[in-house]
């Protein structure tokens, strides 16, 4: 009987190779699929099993995180001022996952990061609770609450950037939502979420990021810089060659100016009474291609990282000669995000030079160890020292005697330049215009703030009276107000 | 009288009994689960648990009563047989524990029946007694071929232990699976007795068949047949496992049988025949079964793609609770990774259902790791092969065919329960040896072990001197 016997024994030999087979395919190669699968809850379990990092403005929390008992996630998210952050900290909910800050820094903020490593290491042994570590951002509360108090209830968005390092001063979008509402995974939050989610208005749209619009006039600081870039204005105070009316290449209609003393108009006469007809021919002159390098260089046709992620803003570059025209001057083809716009008039405030925008300064272990500090980082130089002076010149013009007189601060020894622009949308325009605004602030010691604002659209506002100049410069002017407020 | 002397030497050479070796072993098999304990309560409290004297001791007495046992009533035992038991034993009292503790499963338990208690007291009365019973069984059973005078009685017993559980009022329908009765205030698995019974009756039955089932055959295509009167045996076996899975919805434990039934009769007969009719025979009627039994089809369908299955079946329907039970369970495998989160720190209390009985070999994969759970797999495996040697350095064919049914069968469950929870194989319900909770298994099981001490005492003595003849006094050497 012995031999069957060693055959069966053989058998149940391969039957435990068997297990062991199976258990190295899943234990060792499915492993990080089924770790980190959706309905996998052991993610979220981990990242409230600890007390939360926080996520810090000018020193202070912005969020916090408090013991629930709960026996699946033991802490629970909380927010400060949610509405007025959550552009910035997104949310961390216990149902819902988590986005922006929250998500990209999970890590440091569960204290689970490979950084981490020593600090968990070290509370092991000293039987300290592990904790989770904090993200220090950029952030500046007081020209945050300015934007976020200048939007009201209007819809819209504010990007305010220190020019000189790129830092993110304020971001804000109306209408907004409270990340703490759905943070835990009760009905009541499931019941937030949906109605959110729901919302027509679009709350938890982070349109400062993520929203692209048509920017209108305050693209026309764009064309100006490809035209001077491209050597096809040298002094702006020269006359132009530009016919009243002007026709569109490729076209019959004519260009429509909504300011007279058009024809012939300077490049600074130009911009300060928003002549379409003159930028239109110059965006013309410069060409599709060179139109589309001078906008790349500023950030346009790519996402942007700050770490959030924003939307890429377009400048088509395969549009003809018409379109080119029109998008010159911020229409056809061309949308933006409000941090593209403000990237273009750090740019120009900065004399040339784009910094890259980011929001986080730095990363902090539970022990108050510098894990990571973010320096500032040149992006790229759209444009000359000369030619960006030249346009601040322009800008500041507009301020002073143009369609931006709201922005100004009268404040000796602060310069302020700006850009209007009411942009079309809808078919055959009918919807109301966007009010767009864009400013900066500048001293002896250079630029600290520069500033982007847009609103959608306004109830209760008749459409004449949308316009950058009346809706969105006083934002513009309250934010650029607390940061020098704040400096000095 | 040199030349009596040179016929006795050989037995004379004392064979190692190996009992110091098992005693080495035991005290490996005590301390590394309290050291397991330990474990626990420091990550889970902070603190050194205070339970931790009581277990250490507990386990310690029960291993050294048992090793007494052995080494006065079969000093020439497997030295590894109850180390290994035992180590499993204590693991499986410690992991028991630490899924007593989880907020989550007392929650549970609170919402479903108004109140929780704890499992691990239970289970340490339950190894106790497994161990009263292993002892018993040292105790009473001498000679493990008394065990083939009961051929017939055992064959009965089986088939009363396996329809107990359809008896109306005494059987419970516990989620599916009628594999349980209730007597007092007591469950019990009848089957996992049975296990032992059936393999006592195949054991004696085909010693004295096994000739005629392996000489009177036909030749047919390459295969011998055997004659139709022969056949009678393997089909009512494979008929009532068939009944077993139809009828108590347990495809485990008829799995069990008809596989341990098809290995012994191999086994006694060397035909390879059997195995191949026995595979056919199996398939056929799993086959049959499942396109009838809705219970089997959710299986089915959560072993081939757990994920999909979840997305595709009806919210709340029991195909989605089964797969949705197997995506828990895969999940916490492959929460575990190679190392494991470490005891204490997993969260393979998310299977919720049977967590520290039927998927307790998922808190070991996710809080030991892969190389945990390899490990375990490779502590059975032991068990297996010790099992296996004692079959091959049996004497008697009644032992060699004890011995290899009962590990035939052990093996064949550590697959079942292993393979279907690592869904390998469709998952059924049943429990791995000595590990999860239980009072039915953890004592059948300790018996089988008793069982397989005697066989391999009785294997590994050494034979007997022959009595010296009072013939060889008598013969004179004449010289010449």
């Amino acid at each position: 009987m012995n031999k069957p016997l060693r055959r069966v024994a053989i058998f149940c030999g391969l039957l435990v190779l068997a297990l062991l087979i199976r258990d190295n395919w899943i234990q060792y190669v499915r492993a990080d699929e089924l770790n980190s699968h959706p309905r996998n809850k052991r993610v979220t379990i981990e990242r409230y099993a600890n007390e939360r990092g926080n996520i810090i403005v000018d020193g202070k929390p912005i969020t916090g995180s408090v013991d629930s008992q709960d026996p699946y996630y033991r802490f629970k998210r909380t927010y400060t001022d949610g509405p007025m952050w959550a552009p910035v900290t997104g949310y961390a909910s216990q149902a819902y996952d988590a986005n922006q800050i929250e998500k990209i820094e999970d890590g440091i903020l569960t204290g689970n990061d490979d950084r981490l490593f020593f600090d968990r290491t070290l509370a092991m042994f000293t039987g300290d609770k592990k904790k989770g570590g904090n993200v220090v951002t950029t952030l500046s509360s007081a020209a945050q609450k300015a934007a976020f108090k200048g939007l009201g209830s209007k819809t819209g968005a504010v990007v305010a950037i220190e020019p000189r390092t790129g830092k993110i001063l304020a971001l804000a979008s109306t209408p907004s939502y409270d990340p703490s509402s759905f943070a835990g995974y009760s009905s009541k939050d499931e019941k937030a979420w949906v109605a959110l989610e729901e919302d027509k208005n679009k709350p938890k749209q982070n349109r400062a990021l993520r929203e692209i619009y048509p920017p209108g006039s305050v693209f026309k600081v764009v064309t100006a810089a490809a035209a001077l870039e491209h050597g096809k204005v040298t002094d702006i105070d020269a006359a132009t060659d530009t016919p009243e009316p002007y026709k569109i290449p490729l076209s019959t209609v004519p260009m429509k100016n909504h300011a007279s003393g058009c024809q012939n108009a300077s490049l600074n006469e130009a911009l300060r009474i928003s002549c379409n007809s003159v930028f239109a021919k110059l965006g013309d002159q410069v060409g599709r291609d060179a139109m589309a390098e001078t906008a790349e260089k500023f950030g346009f046709n790519a996402e942007q990282f700050t770490p959030v992620r924003s939307a890429a803003s377009v400048y088509d570059k395969k549009m003809d000669r018409g379109g080119n025209a029109l998008s010159s001057i911020g229409q056809f083809n061309t949308a933006t995000t409000p941090l593209q716009m403000a990237m273009v008039t750090a740019a120009i405030a900065n004399d040339g030079k784009l910094m890259k925008p980011y929001m986080i300064d730095k990363l902090v272990a539970p022990n108050l160890d510098v894990i990571k500090q973010n320096e500032p980082e040149e992006m790229s130089r759209p444009l000359s020292q000369r030619n960006a002076q030249l346009i601040q010149t322009m800008m500041e013009n507009v301020v002073e005697n143009g369609t931006g007189g709201k922005a100004d601060l009268n404040t000796d020894g602060v310069k302020v330049g700006g850009k209007t622009g009411t942009a079309q949308h809808g078919e055959k325009n009918a919807k109301r215009p966007y009010a767009w605004f864009i400013s900066y602030a500048k001293t002896d010691q250079g630029s600290p703030v520069a500033v982007a604002v847009i609103v959608e659209d306004s109830a209760g506002t008749s459409r004449e009276d949308i316009s950058g100049g009346g809706l969105a410069a006083p934002i513009a002017k309250a934010v650029m107000k607390a940061v020098l407020k704040n400096r000095s | 009288m040199s030349v009596v002397t040179n016929t006795t030497t050989i037995g004379a050479i004392e064979a190692p009994s190996r009992r110091n070796t098992e005693l080495a072993l035991l005290a490996f098999a005590v301390v590394i689960p309290v050291f397991a304990y330990l474990n626990v309560g420091l990550a889970l409290d902070g603190e050194v648990p205070s339970g931790m004297l009581g277990y250490g001791l507990g386990l310690g007495l029960l291993a050294g009563v048992a090793h007494l046992v052995v080494r006065r009533f079969a000093p020439y035992a497997d030295p590894l047989l109850l180390p290994l038991a035992t180590l499993l034993n204590g693991m499986g009292l410690v992991l028991i524990w630490r899924l007593d503790q989880s907020p989550r499963l007392i929650a549970l338990a609170k919402r479903q029946y108004g109140a929780f208690s704890a499992s691990a007291p239970n289970q340490m009365m339950y190894s106790a007694i497994g161990i009263a019973m292993f002892v018993g069984v040292l105790l009473i059973l001498k000679d493990h071929r008394v065990l083939q005078r009961y051929t017939y009685i055992s064959m009965v017993a089986a088939l009363i232990l396996l329809l107990l559980p359809l008896v109306p009022g005494l059987g419970t329908d516990s989620f599916g699976a009628k594999i349980w009765i209730r007597v007092g205030g007591f469950s019990i698995q009848p089957g996992e007795f049975a296990k032992l019974v059936l393999a006592v009756f195949f054991s004696g039955y085909l010693m004295v068949k096994r000739d005629a089932l392996a000489l009177a055959s036909r030749r047919f295509m390459g295969l011998y047949l055997p004659r139709g009167r022969d056949l009678g045996p393997i089909l009512t076996i494979w008929a009532v496992s068939l009944l077993i899975l139809v009828f108590e919805n347990d495809l485990g434990t008829s799995l069990l049988f008809f596989g341990m039934f098809v290995i012994m009769l191999y086994v006694a007969t060397e035909r390879t025949s059997w195995i191949v009719m026995g595979l056919l025979m199996a398939t056929g009627g799993a086959v049959f079964v499942s396109t009838f039994a809705s219970h089997v089809q959710s299986r089915v369908a959560a072993w081939l793609d757990p994920f999909e299955c979840l997305k595709t079946a009806p919210e709340g329907s029991n195909m989605a609770y089964a797969c949705d039970q197997m995506t828990q369970v895969l999940m916490s495998f492959g929460s575990g990774g190679i190392l494991g989160t470490g005891l204490g720190q997993g969260n393979s209390d998310l299977i919720q259902f049977a967590a520290n009985s039927d998927f307790i070999f998922a808190t070991v994969g996710e809080e030991l790791g892969l190389t945990g759970v390899m490990v375990f797999l490779l502590l059975y495996g032991l068990i297996i092969e010790r099992g296996v040697r004692t079959a091959l350095a049996a004497r008697d064919p009644f032992g060699k065919l004890l011995a290899m049914g009962l590990s035939g069968a052990f093996a064949l469950q550590i697959f079942v329960v292993a393979g279907g929870v690592m869904g390998l194989i469709p998952l059924t319900g049943m429990t791995m040896p000595f590990l999860a909770y239980g009072g039915s298994s953890v004592i059948a099981n300790w018996a089988l072990i008793g069982i397989l001490i005697r066989i391999s005492d009785t294997a590994r003595r050494p034979a007997p001197a022959p009595a010296p003849s009072p013939d060889a006094e008598m013969t004179q050497v004449v010289r010449p």
